[in-house]
């Protein structure tokens, strides 16, 4: 079996390995974890034709260096609007690229997007726990940290010629606002707050990690709820502090969380809010129970057709030429 | 164990509310404050879920007055998995044939126990009979929040329920046992807390063991067992990670 490294030179905070998540973890206080933006983890698998769900690299605005090592691997990166750096040439992400044994690569934050993904033609080495290797940032239970001078290890590197080329990004809104249902306890504001929150213009505050994304902007009363029981909470949860401030809890979020939730945000929407960034205005708009699951059923069978297209053989390199114009990246000699 | 039967009796479902979360979540609510007919309507309505879950539930997150149940949005929606829990409220499952009991060693010695010379003074007890209070207790596992394996212990003597600090103290290490009120806190990572620390234990809630990850569940019954600093040491060097 080939083995591939990635030998990290450089890795900024919360670039980390994470699968498809950790499910049923809740009831033990364990987050579900897994990788921000689901959609663009899952296309970096695809592009690949990969199976669903295994273990690829989350790289965070703070960006990764990596030297391959030892066999070349065939790798796809996905996700927001990166700065791919291959010795040296810069493209950008969403494409599907061979490293050969000492090719450097950079992938580092560039015009927008806050998390790519890299996927390998093999299987990325890491610990499991609770059945997944996604690294939880609060505790680093899961898959070892990603720092320099760390190797990343493929098994059963391989090459998939007929795989490279650049990738069509999903075709999402691209205005600021989030669709969310209310509540769970949204009757703990008053109404004037309700209308506050689904009226104000909020920008993504920089404390943004993993965990949740704070809100800069109007604050929000309670009425007096500050006691209420802990209760569980899920990814996208609106969490409003005594202090007025919203958050929005991310995928390595609390399991329960004693402050109210105004509302929450529906998945497919969680997903496009966390390449957002610092600055990057927010508003909200609440829509019924009823109508989440109609976006939520539109969402899945079009994320479904997404990966499909993806999931193509994109030709001989011959081909790949005609159709490319050598523009892109770095091809291998077949 | 000996409360459910009457304590559901108290439980009226006609008051239990439903709230909607997002596309994918139902929160069961029985009450609004903390209530322990509340709570063991929670773990029955947990069991009965548990036991035949309704289609396309995924995951059950049982708390102190609520319970989340979580879906695939796909294959179900609010109305029927509230249909779902509603059919079974009227006949939930009473008792656990799943619960464990489980011991737990701590160390009520210094350093592994600052604050307890406070917990003797507010409750104007000696420490031994802090700590005796502490050991005399029969614990049971409320529900799980804030980090991985943070079990929420119920069960605290009413001699030594003490409040929570005003503010919290910086880097706790993993293993600190803590009270607040009437509940008890065995942690899992250094963090920082307002909780009164009375002891330190060599046993791993996180088990590092990959089909039992996390030491307890819901539902279970704990006890504490004192050890010396010595046999502390002798445990936490021994294997335990």
């Amino acid at each position: 079996m080939t083995q591939a490294g990635l030998k990290v030179t450089f890795a900024g905070p919360l670039v980390s390995l994470q699968d498809a998540g950790r499910a049923g973890g809740l009831r033990y206080g364990v987050s579900p974890s897994g990788p921000m933006d689901r959609l663009a983890f899952a296309a970096a698998h695809a592009a690949l034709g990969n199976p669903a769900g295994g273990t690829a690299i989350e790289v965070s605005l703070g960006g990764l260096s990596v030297t391959c090592a030892d066999a070349p691997v065939t790798l796809a990166i996905t996700g927001g609007d990166f700065v791919v750096d291959l010795n040296g040439v810069t493209s950008g992400s969403w494409q599907v690229m061979t490293l050969l044994p000492n090719d450097r690569l950079t992938i580092r934050a560039g015009a927008t997007g806050s998390w790519a993904y890299v996927a390998v033609a093999g299987e990325i080495a890491a610990k499991t726990w609770m059945g997944s290797t996604a690294h939880h940032s609060m505790t680093h239970l899961g898959a070892d940290a990603i720092a320099s001078g760390t190797t990343i290890t493929i098994d059963d590197a391989q090459v998939r010629s007929n795989r490279i080329g650049n990738l069509a990004p999903p075709v999402q809104d691209t205005n600021d606002n989030v669709r969310v249902v209310m509540g769970p306890q949204d009757h703990h504001f008053n109404p004037t707050s309700v209308e506050t929150f689904l009226g104000s213009h909020y920008k993504v505050a920089p404390a943004y990690d993993r965990m949740g994304m704070r809100l800069d902007g109007e604050t929000l009363d309670l009425l007096g709820a500050l006691s209420i029981p802990s209760e569980p909470v899920l990814r996208g949860a609106v969490q409003v502090a005594g202090n007025g401030v919203p958050t929005v809890l991310l995928a390595d979020h609390q399991s329960t969380g004693g402050y109210p939730k105004i509302a929450t945000v529906l998945a497919c929407d969680t997903d496009r809010l966390t390449q957002f960034r610092a600055g990057d205005p927010v508003s909200f708009t609440a829509i019924l129970p009823e109508e989440a699951i109609k976006i939520a059923r539109n969402a899945a069978q079009n994320q479904i057709e997404y990966l499909e297209t993806l999931n193509v053989i994109r030709g001989s390199l011959e081909e790949r030429l005609m159709r490319e114009n050598l523009i892109h990246g770095h091809l291998p000699e077949d | 164990m000996a409360l459910p039967f009457a304590l559901l009796s108290q439980v009226n479902v006609t008051q239990v509310s439903f709230k909607p979360v997002a596309d994918s979540g139902l929160l069961v609510v029985f009450a609004d404050a903390l209530s322990d007919a509340a709570h063991e309507a929670v773990l029955a309505l947990d069991r009965t879920l548990s036991a035949d879950m309704p289609n396309g539930v995924t995951e059950l997150v049982p708390a102190l007055v609520n319970l989340m149940v979580i879906f695939d949005p796909i294959q179900t929606d609010h109305v029927a998995v509230q249909r779902a829990v509603e059919e079974r409220l009227g006949n939930l499952l009473h008792k656990s044939a799943a619960a464990e009991s489980h011991t737990v060693d701590v160390c009520y010695e210094t350093p592994f126990a600052p604050d307890l010379d406070s917990a003797a003074q507010a409750t104007g007890l000696s420490q031994e009979a802090v700590i005796n209070a502490h050991l005399g207790g029969d614990y049971r596992v409320l529900m799980f929040g804030f980090a991985p394996g943070y079990g929420y212990l119920g069960g605290v003597a009413d001699a030594i329920q003490v409040p929570r600090k005003t503010a919290a103290v910086p880097n706790v290490p993993a293993g600190s046992v803590m009270i607040a009120g009437p509940q008890c806190l065995i942690t899992t990572l250094k963090m920082p807390t307002g909780w009164t620390v009375i002891g330190r234990s060599p046993t791993p809630v996180l088990t590092q063991n990959e089909t039992a990850p996390i030491l307890f569940k819901v539902g279970d019954n704990v006890r504490f067992n004192r050890i010396s600093a010595a046999e502390y040491d002798r445990l936490a060097r021994g294997g335990t990670q």
